[in-house]
C-alpha cells in the first residue's frame, strides 16, 4: 500500500477509536463533564496528562527547533518538564484536597472575592484561547502534508472530532481519549527514533545512542562528528550555547512556572479520586512526558547530522530522494547562488542556499530512516494525536470557565445542574468555533502568542495559587493587586518588544538582558513581592479562610473525614 | 468533672492543631530538600554550571550538555516518585492518610 493509503488506515483508525471511546465515555453530571466525577485512576491520569500537555509543537516542531538551537535548545527541554516537579510538590496535592472543579473557582474561594475570581477567569479563557488556536492550526497543518487535503478541510475535520468528544463527553470523554492518544503519540514518536537511532549509532535505545559512537566504522562519537561538522560549515558548535546565560536562565524559568501554572493542566489533578493519587499521577505524567522529551534531543542530534552531511558541499544532482520529495513541499528551498551546482548551507544570509523548515526533522524521519510506509502514516497519526488532545483540554476549560465560573458563581448562583451541563456543552461547542476560525484564519503572531500564554501564567496563576496555600496571611487585597501587577508588567513588556516594537527586540534593549519569552519570571517575581507588601498592611483574611488554608495542607481531615465539596 | 470535660476537649484540639503543625513542617522540609536538588540539576548544571562541567564527559557527552538535554529531566522523574514516597510515608505517621 502507498504512502496515501496507509495514512488514511491509520489516522481513520484511530480517529474511529477515539470517537467510540467518547460514545462509552458521555457525561451524565456536571461532576462527569468537569472532572469526570473524580473517579480516574491516577495511572490513566498521568497519561491524559501527558497528552494533554503534549501538543502539537511538542511532537512536530520541538526536535527541529532544538536541532537549529543546539544546547540553547534545553531551555525547552527543562522547562517543559522540571514545571511538573513545581505542580507536584507546590500545588497538585493541595489543589486536589480543596476539591473544588477549576482554578478560578480556588481562587474566587480561597480570596473570598469575586473580583479575584472574574481577573482569574480571564487570565483562564485568554490563556485557553490563544494556545488553542495554534493546535487547530496544527491540525490542519497535518492533514494537508499528510492527506492532501486543505489546510481548512483539515481544521474542519479536526473541529468535528474535537466536537462530537468534547461536547459530549466533557472532562470524562475527554480524559479516556486522551489516554489513547497518549499511546498512539509515543508510539509514533518512538518508532522512528528508534530505527534512526541504530542506522546511526547502532544502539537500540535513541538517548544513549546520542552520547554513542558512530556506526561508520570511524568511531568517532556522534556528538563529536556534529560539532565538527558544524565549525566546518561555519556553525556554532552543536553542543555551545549562544544565548545569554541570565536569558536561559530566566525563558527556562518562565516555562517552568508556565507550566505549573496553565489551567489545563492543574485542572486534571481535580479528576483523580484522593490528595495521594494526585501526588503520584504528576509522577505518571511527567515520566510519560519524558519518555518523549530524553528522545526529542536525540532526535535532534540525529537528523541534524543527517542533514549537514547529505548536505555538506554535496552536488545537487545527487541529493537524496526525500530531499526532492520534501522540496516539492516547500519545507526546504534550495536556491543555487553562486550557480556551481553544490549547495552550500552556512549561517551567513548573502551566500547560504539552502533554506529548511525545522518540523521537517520530524516529519521527514521515516523517509531519511527509509521506513515503510505505514511508519509514515502512524507520525501522521502521532500528529494529529498530539494536536487534537490538547486542543480538547483547552476547550474544556474554556467551557468551564464561562459554564461554572461566570454563570453558577458569578451571575446565576441558582441555576440547575441541569442547566449548567448544557450551558457547558453550548460554551465548549462555541468555544470549537472560535478555535476552528482561528485555525483558519491565523492572526499573524501565534509564535509570540505562546510566549504570551505561557508569561501571563507565570506571572498571574503559579504565584496567586502558591501564596494561596503556603501564605495564611495572604488575603484578598495582596492577591488582586499581585495578580494584576505581574499581568501587566509581563503583558506590556511582550506587547511593547513582540507587536509595538519588533525591530527593538534584542539583547541591547531588553531589560537587565532578559527576552520577551522569559519575562515571565520577572512578572512573577513582581507579583510575589507587590502581594506580600500589600497583604502585610492590609486586614488579614477572615477565620474560615485561615481554617480552609489548614485543611487543605493535610490530605484528611480527622475530625470531619475528607469529603468533595458539592461546590 | 465539669471543668476536667472542657480541659480534655481543649487538649484534643489543641494535640490535633500541633500535630497538623507538625506534619506541615516536616512537609516543607521535604520541599526544601527536593527543590534545593532540582535548582542544583536544573539551573546549577544545566545552565549556570555548563560550561565549566563541559570539561568532564559522560561517553560522548560533553557533561554540562547532558545534565542540559537530558540529565535534569530524569532527576525530575525521580524527584516527585521520592516526594511521593515520603509523603505517604509521612502521612502515615501522622495518621492522615486516606482510607
Amino acid at each position: 500500500m502507498d504512502i496515501q493509503g496507509w495514512t488514511f488506515l491509520i489516522v481513520g483508525l484511530s480517529f474511529a477509536l477515539y470517537l467510540g471511546i467518547a460514545y462509552m465515555a458521555r457525561a451524565a453530571s456536571t461532576g462527569d463533564f468537569y472532572i469526570a466525577g473524580g473517579k480516574v485512576s491516577p495511572l490513566a491520569n498521568g497519561m491524559a496528562t501527558a497528552a494533554d500537555w503534549m501538543s502539537a509543537a511538542s511532537f512536530i516542531s520541538m526536535a527541529g527547533l532544538i536541532s537549529f538551537m543546539g544546547r540553547d535548545g534545553s531551555v525547552y527541554l527543562m522547562g517543559w518538564t522540571g514545571g511538573y516537579v513545581l505542580l507536584a510538590l507546590l500545588l497538585a496535592p493541595y489543589l486536589r484536597k480543596f476539591g473544588k472543579f477549576t482554578v478560578p473557582d480556588f481562587v474566587g474561594d480561597r480570596y473570598y472575592s469575586r473580583t479575584a475570581r472574574i481577573v482569574a477567569v480571564i487570565c483562564a479563557v485568554f490563556i485557553s484561547f490563544t494556545y488553542v488556536a495554534g493546535q487547530m492550526r496544527g491540525v490542519g497543518i497535518v492533514f494537508s502534508r499528510f492527506l492532501n487535503v486543505g489546510i481548512e478541510t483539515g481544521v474542519i475535520i479536526g473541529m468535528v472530532i474535537v466536537f462530537f468528544y468534547a461536547v459530549l463527553g466533557g472532562m470524562k470523554g475527554i480524559t479516556y481519549t486522551q489516554v489513547a492518544q497518549y499511546c498512539v503519540l509515543i508510539f509514533a514518536y518512538l518508532v522512528p527514533a528508534i530505527f534512526i537511532s541504530m542506522l546511526m549509532t547502532g544502539n537500540v535505545i535513541p538517548q544513549l545512542g546520542f552520547g554513542g559512537t558512530l556506526a561508520d566504522g570511524s568511531g568517532q562519537y556522534l556528538l563529536e562528528r556534529l560539532d565538527g561538522l558544524s565549525t566546518e560549515m561555519g556553525f556554532d558548535p552543536y553542543t555551545d550555547g549562544s544565548k545569554s546565560t541570565i536569558d536561559v536562565f530566566f525563558i527556562t524559568a518562565a516555562l517552568m512556572v508556565g507550566t505549573a501554572g496553565l489551567p489545563h493542566v492543574i485542572v486534571r489533578f481535580f479528576t483523580v479520586p484522593k490528595v495521594k493519587d494526585a501526588r503520584i499521577s504528576a509522577g505518571y505524567a511527567l515520566l510519560f512526558i519524558a519518555i518523549l522529551y530524553t528522545t526529542a534531543p536525540a532526535v535532534a542530534g540525529f537528523a541534524r547530522a543527517n542533514l549537514l552531511e547529505t548536505v555538506d558541499n554535496a552536488p545537487y544532482a545527487d541529493v537524496p530522494e526525500w530531499f526532492t520529495s520534501w522540496e516539492n513541499t516547500g519545507l526546504i528551498e534550495f536556491n543555487d547562488i553562486d550557480g556551481d551546482g553544490n549547495i552550500n548551507y552556512t549561517p551567513d544570509e548573502s551566500t547560504n542556499e539552502l533554506v529548511i523548515d525545522p518540523d521537517i526533522m520530524v516529519l521527514a524521519n521515516p523517509e531519511i530512516a527509509q521506513l515503510p510506509n505505514w511508519v509514515i502514516g502512524l507520525v501522521a497519526a502521532g500528529g494529529l494525536a498530539a494536536a487534537l488532545s490538547t486542543a480538547a483540554g483547552l476547550l474544556l476549560v474554556i467551557s468551564t470557565s464561562v459554564a461554572r465560573d461566570l454563570i453558577r458563581r458569578t451571575f446565576v448562583p441558582d441555576i440547575t445542574q441541569q442547566r449548567e451541563l448544557l450551558f457547558a456543552r453550548v460554551a465548549a461547542g462555541g468555544a470549537v468555533i472560535v478555535a476552528g476560525y482561528f485555525g483558519i484564519n491565523p492572526p499573524g503572531f501565534v509564535a509570540q502568542t505562546v510566549a504570551f500564554a505561557f508569561g501571563l501564567a507565570a506571572a498571574s496563576f503559579f504565584p496567586v495559587i502558591l501564596l494561596g496555600i503556603f501564605s495564611k496571611r495572604m488575603n484578598k487585597e495582596g492577591a488582586i493587586c499581585g495578580m494584576i501587577a505581574g499581568i501587566v508588567f509581563t503583558a506590556a513588556y511582550i506587547i511593547y518588544f513582540a507587536f509595538m516594537f519588533p525591530e527593538l527586540n534584542n539583547s541591547e534593549n531588553w531589560l537587565f538582558g532578559i527576552s520577551p519569552e522569559g519575562i515571565g519570571t520577572l512578572g512573577m517575581v513582581i507579583n510575589l513581592v507587590t502581594a506580600i507588601t500589600v497583604s502585610r498592611f492590609t486586614k488579614e483574611p477572615p477565620l474560615e479562610i485561615r481554617e480552609m488554608v489548614e485543611t487543605i495542607r493535610v490530605p484528611r481531615d480527622l475530625e470531619k473525614g475528607s469529603g468533595r465539596g458539592d461546590g | 468533672m465539669f471543668s476536667f470535660d472542657i480541659i480534655g476537649e481543649d487538649s484534643t484540639a489543641f494535640y490535633m492543631k500541633t500535630k497538623a503543625q507538625q506534619y506541615w513542617r516536616q512537609n516543607l522540609i521535604y520541599l526544601a530538600l527536593l527543590l534545593a536538588i532540582w535548582f542544583v540539576v536544573s539551573y546549577g548544571a544545566g545552565i549556570l554550571l555548563v560550561d565549566w562541567l563541559d570539561q568532564f564527559r559522560l561517553g560522548g557527552f560533553k557533561l554540562g550538555f547532558w545534565f542540559a538535554q537530558q540529565g535534569s529531566i530524569y532527576v525530575f522523574v525521580i524527584l516527585i516518585f521520592v516526594y511521593v514516597y515520603l509523603m505517604n510515608r509521612l502521612d502515615k505517621k501522622f495518621e492522615f492518610d486516606e482510607v
